[in-house]
Formats: C-alpha cells, structure tokens, sequence
C-alpha cells in the first residue's frame, strides 16, 4: 500500500489546520455561511436534512486495518457508533458536531487519511476496481495509477474551481466492475503489442441526463497519461456549461459537441502541455508502483476449507455466494456483505469494522477494500483460513450469503439523510431484502442487481441497475419508478422506464412481480435476468407490472 | 381581501449541532415543531424569516416550512418536513431519541 510522504503528511497537516481556524472563525462570527461554506464542502463537510455530514475518502477503495480501527473510533467517539459505506468507495459519518470535525480531520491525518476533495467542484477521490491487485482476469493493478491521479489531482491548481464535480474510475481488468463507463473519465488498463497502456473512456455519467461513455482514445501510454488527462479536464474547463448546472458535466459537453470534436480538442491541447510533463511523473510512478507490491502468497493445503465445504452446508452456500476467483493459486477472494436482511446498505458498526480489521490483519495481508457495490473485500485470503473468517463473521452478523443477489441492493441515503433527496430508499432497500428473505427464492433467481437512488442525482445508480428504483416526490408523496435492464459493467446500458411510478406501499409487490415474471419466463436457470430481458424485452415484466396492478385494482 | 396562505413556521439547522430548530414567537430557537411560531399572515412570515436569516452565528438555511394545526401544536404538511421533525426510519436517531414529546 501507499504510505504518506512527508511532503503528504505536511500538506494534509496544513489543510487540517486552515479548517480548524476557518471553523474558529465561523463560530466567533468572522465569517458567514456564504463565506465558509465552500471551505467546508473542500473538506467534505455537508449539511444534511438532521445533522453535519463528514465524507471521508477512501482512495480506491484501500484500506489497511489500523485505518479501519481509526474509521470505527472516529464512529464511536464523535458519530452514533457506525459508518456508511457509499457507491464512490468512501466513508460517510451522519451526525459529527460542527465543533468537533477538525479532532475527527486530525484523527484521521494520523492514519494518512483525509476528506479532502470529497465535494465541491474539483476531482473527486479516484475509484477503482474492488479486486484491484488480485482478481484473476486483472492484467495491472489499478491502484498504483489511481494513486498517480490522486497526487496530481488533489489541490491542482487548474482544477479546483471546475464547471462541475468531475469522477475518475480505473480499471485493470476487461470485465469491469468499476462502473467506468458511467464516470466522467473511466480508464481501462489494455495491452498493446506487449505494452501496457490506457483506454480513455469520456462522458459517461448518470444523473438527470444519464449518458455511457465513449471512447476517446484507445490506447494512451503510461508516459503520456498525465499529459492526456490533463488536456481532456483543461478542455472540460474551457468548454463545460458554467452557465447550466444541469448542463455542465463533460457528458453533456461531449454530447453537444461530439466526440471527434472533444478528441480534435484535447489532441491540440495535448501537443501543447505534453512538453511540460518532464518524466517527473513517470519516476514517481514506477515508485508508487513498488508500493502496491502483490504480498508474498503462501503455499499450504486447502483441506480444511475442502472438508468444511463438503460437510457445513450453511459454509457452502457462503462460499459460493461470497468469493472470487483469485489470481494466487489456494487463495480467494471474500466478499462481506454489508447488506444482512433488512439492514441499512452499506452500514457497518465500529464494532463489526473492527471485526473486518481483525480479520484483514491476521489472515488477509492487513488489506481491505470498500466495493461501490457498498460491501467490504479481504482481497487476499488462503483458503485454508476460510472456515475460521466465515465463523468469525458469522457471529458479527457479516456472513450474508447474497453477493450478487437480489438483496443485494446499492441505496443511497435517501430521504433519511439526504437534503437533497425527493423520497427514501434505505425503507424500500430494506423491505425488498426482507421480503426475498421470507420467500428463500434469492439464490433461486440469482443474479440480479437492484440499484435504488432517492433522487434523480442517482448516487444508488438505479440507471445501471438491473432493476432500477427512483424515488421521486409526487405531488407531496413518495413515488417510485422503476426501470429494466441497466448495466454496470463493460457491456454498460442504461435501463429503460417500465411506465407510472408505484407508491411506498406497491413498490415492493411489484418488484415482486418483476422477478415472479423472470423466473417464469427464463430460459432456464442459467439464464440471468438481464439475459431474459435482452431476449425477450420489456413487454412480459410491463404485462407483469401493469396487468395485474390493474386486474387486482378492479377486483 | 388577501390571498389565502398556508401558515407557516419558520426553519432551519443549528450552526454547531447542525439539527433541525424552530422559531419560537419569543425569537429563540426550540427542536421542537410543537412550540413554533405559527404565521398565518405572508408579510409576517417574510419579515420573521429576514429577523431569522440575521441570527447567521446560530443557525444555517433558514426557510419556511407549510405546517397545518394540530391536536399539539403545528403539524407538517410535507414528508420532508416529517422527517425533519422526527429523524431517519432506519435507526431510532436525531430526535425521536432525542425528544420525548414528538
């Protein structure tokens, strides 16, 4: 992993310093809200619907255990004793006091942490995949070129006062599960007559006006990679809609003005900038690179887990549900739900953090990664250690089996939390999990993403759900819409609209009736519901939907 | 004849707790919607919401809130409103657990 240098512990030493004495300030009076307020959100400091809202990045979603433990003391000792997990990889505390968020900066600082460039209109914390460094189809690490971004994006002078926020995804792997297609620049790390290199992916985004992104360019090498985004962000700059918000993403600039346009742009641009990037950047990432150094896999019997395998059933379904192909042969990938029945998505405990932190330090290499999927990853584990992690879950309430199934469900806050929001998603997210729960059909109907967001701003990334959930407020109450067919991954669409919207109460019978039509209308049990709907469209889920709404109506 | 207006009370987020506050008709700031002020009159409510929007050391984001009269005192009309008086459905915090008497 990355360790801070001096010159990153002393930057964020100093930022931490300037906001103790900007909140000083605005508790004695000298300075107003409209004055402070743009300071705050640089911190990643929000005023949600109850309380403050302090939103921690986690850099591509690493972690190591004694960052854990500070994320679960910084719960306890200044939150209500849990932490949530978000769809960008970060950490969100709900209810820290105005006063004590510089002690929580601190604390954090301590653990090279921070929550700098978490709002505002900069570039946000650099996500990547969640099996970054050890899935099995990976061809680099992306962590090593997300901590490259990472340094050259934060405080980066050009870019801090942008047309919008701006979101940067890499991937290391062809089949992404970073979502870089629905970012504002998704990287794809490719080969090329044996050299490594980056696909450049632009303009894809979700939000009111949802957009895959296209690609800008197929092959940008390492040397030039800096150089390159760097030009796409400074045309961004210059071009993007400042007089629009809801215009201002680089999807909607690349979709006016096209993308030959854009790569026409950021080529010219490119030849300009590309001498100033002097081989400092390339040193400095064959350095990061050393870091991010593959831990020294162990060779040893799987037999315990085998046997476990054979004779725990409850062991089984876990195992199936929950791991990954790793790249290391014995080892896996575990996979901890954060989504037990009913729960809130993506919330964990102090308690349960320490747990995973525990776990991560004596079995797992001391790594830990934060899906967007809002679960968390023991990225290397052997294993003959599995049947003694699964029991420690288990007796923490973290061994779902339901990676990938449908309780499995990304929910932004909501209506609970969010100021922005228009309805609630963790209630609906809740119940949909529980009644699944009841009928012991998820490992039935198998994979099946639902993705629900409480507003249109789509943080729950409903478009790119299989199902997708929007929360909406009609006329004084909560509607929810529902749309089919989205996908997260390199074949990424976004879902389509079923028609009317259904209200608290119908929403869950209806997704209901979507998945009673699915396990109808499959072509066996092999077939995905993504699949049955790419074969057979949306007529059968809407007749599932609509027909009966309306036959039960008439009843 | 003036035009019919939905009363209204005045809102807004603590500056240090960040929670939700009230005003009360003696100018101070309470949690709890039932003690608010409730304005029945827009010239009243504008002028209330500019005295509150002066307060910038106490509280952040003032705004009017439509409420309608209740058995205890002013009752929201919105969801959000609601939620804002009580606190988040997935976790008995903010005031449900704070206050007794909502």
């Amino acid at each position: 992993m990355y360790d801070y240098t001096d010159f990153d512990a002393a930057f964020v030493a100093e930022r931490n310093r300037q906001f103790r004495a900007q909140v000083e300030r605005r508790l004695a009076g000298a300075l107003t809200e409209d004055e402070f307020k743009p300071l705050r959100l640089m911190n990643g400091l929000y005023l949600q619907l109850h309380a403050y809202m302090l939103r921690v990045a986690i850099p591509y979603g690493t972690l190591n255990s004694r960052q854990m433990r500070q994320l679960a003391y910084l719960a306890e000792r200044w939150d209500k004793g849990y932490g949530h997990f978000t769809t960008r990889q970060n950490i969100q505390y709900n209810w820290p006091k105005l006063r004590d968020v510089p002690d929580m900066l601190d604390a954090l600082a301590e653990v090279n942490m921070h929550a700098i460039q978490t709002s505002g209109n900069t570039i946000r914390n650099v996500t990547a995949d969640h099996f970054a460094g050890a899935a099995a189809d990976e061809l680099a690490d992306p962590r090593p070129v997300a901590e490259l971004i990472r340094q050259w994006s934060t405080d980066h002078p050009e870019f801090q006062f942008l047309p919008r926020k701006f979101k940067i995804a890499v991937t290391g792997s062809p089949n992404d599960r970073a979502v870089t297609r629905a970012h504002d620049i998704g990287l794809q790390i490719t080969e090329q007559n044996g050299e490594l290199g980056y696909r450049v992916i632009v303009g894809g985004g979700l939000g009111r006006t949802p957009m895959i992104g296209k690609v800008l360019n197929d092959f940008v090498t390492q040397e030039d990679l800096l150089p390159y985004l760097e030009a796409v962000v400074s045309v961004w700059n210059l071009l993007g809609r400042r007089d629009n918000k809801y215009k201002s993403r680089i999807k909607i600039t690349v979709h006016e003005h096209g993308i030959d346009d854009i790569r026409a742009r950021v080529d010219e641009r490119f030849a300009v900038i590309r001498p100033t990037f002097t081989g400092v950047d390339t040193q400095l990432f064959k350095e990061i690179k050393a870091a991010f150094a593959a831990p020294a896999f162990k060779t040893a019997p799987t037999a315990l887990h085998d046997t476990t395998y054979q004779t725990d059933p409850i062991y089984r379904a876990w195992c199936d549900t929950n791991l990954a192909t790793h790249r290391a042969p014995g080892y896996a990938i575990v996979q901890i739900s954060l989504k037990a029945h009913g729960a809130t998505p993506g919330d964990a405990t102090a308690e349960q953090m320490r747990v995973m932190a525990d776990l991560a330090e004596f079995y797992g290499h001391d790594e830990l990664r934060i899906s967007h999927e809002q679960n968390v990853i023991l990225p290397h584990v052997h294993k003959s250690d599995l049947p003694a992690i699964h029991g420690i879950l288990k007796r923490h309430g973290l061994a779902t089996a339901n990676i990938g199934l449908v309780s499995d469900i990304i929910a932004c806050p909501g209506m609970d939390y969010c100021a922005l929001a228009t309805a609630r998603s963790i209630p609906i997210a809740q119940q949909i999990a529980t009644r699944f729960d009841e009928l012991k059909l998820e490992h039935e109907i198998g994979d099946l993403k639902i993705k629900i967001s409480g507003c249109i701003n789509a943080c729950g990334h409903h478009h790119v759900g299989h199902i997708g959930i929007l929360g909406l407020d009609r006329a004084g109450v909560e509607n929810y819409q529902i749309t089919l067919g989205g996908d997260h991954t390199e074949t990424a669409e976004v879902g389509q609209r079923t028609g009317p919207g259904f209200s608290a109460d119908d929403i869950i019978p209806a997704i209901e009736r979507l998945v009673q039509a699915y396990l109808t209308h499959r072509d066996g049990s092999q077939e995905t519901f993504l699949q049955t709907y790419r074969r057979l469209g949306m007529a059968p889920f809407k007749a599932a939907l609509y027909d009966e709404a309306q036959a039960y109506a008439a009843e | 004849m003036p035009r019919e207006f939905t009363p209204k009370v005045v809102t807004a987020n603590a500056l240090v707790e960040g929670d939700v506050v009230y005003l009360t008709e003696n100018d101070e700031w309470t949690r709890h919607l039932s003690e608010a002020e409730v304005i029945t009159d827009e010239a009243h409510a504008q002028l209330r919401q500019l005295q509150a929007e002066t307060e910038t050391e106490t509280v952040v984001g003032v705004y009017l809130a439509d409420v309608t009269p209740g058995a205890t005192g002013p009752e929201p009309t919105h969801f959000r409103e609601d939620f804002r008086r009580t606190g988040p459905s997935n976790y008995p915090h903010g005031k449900q657990a704070e206050l007794t008497d909502v």
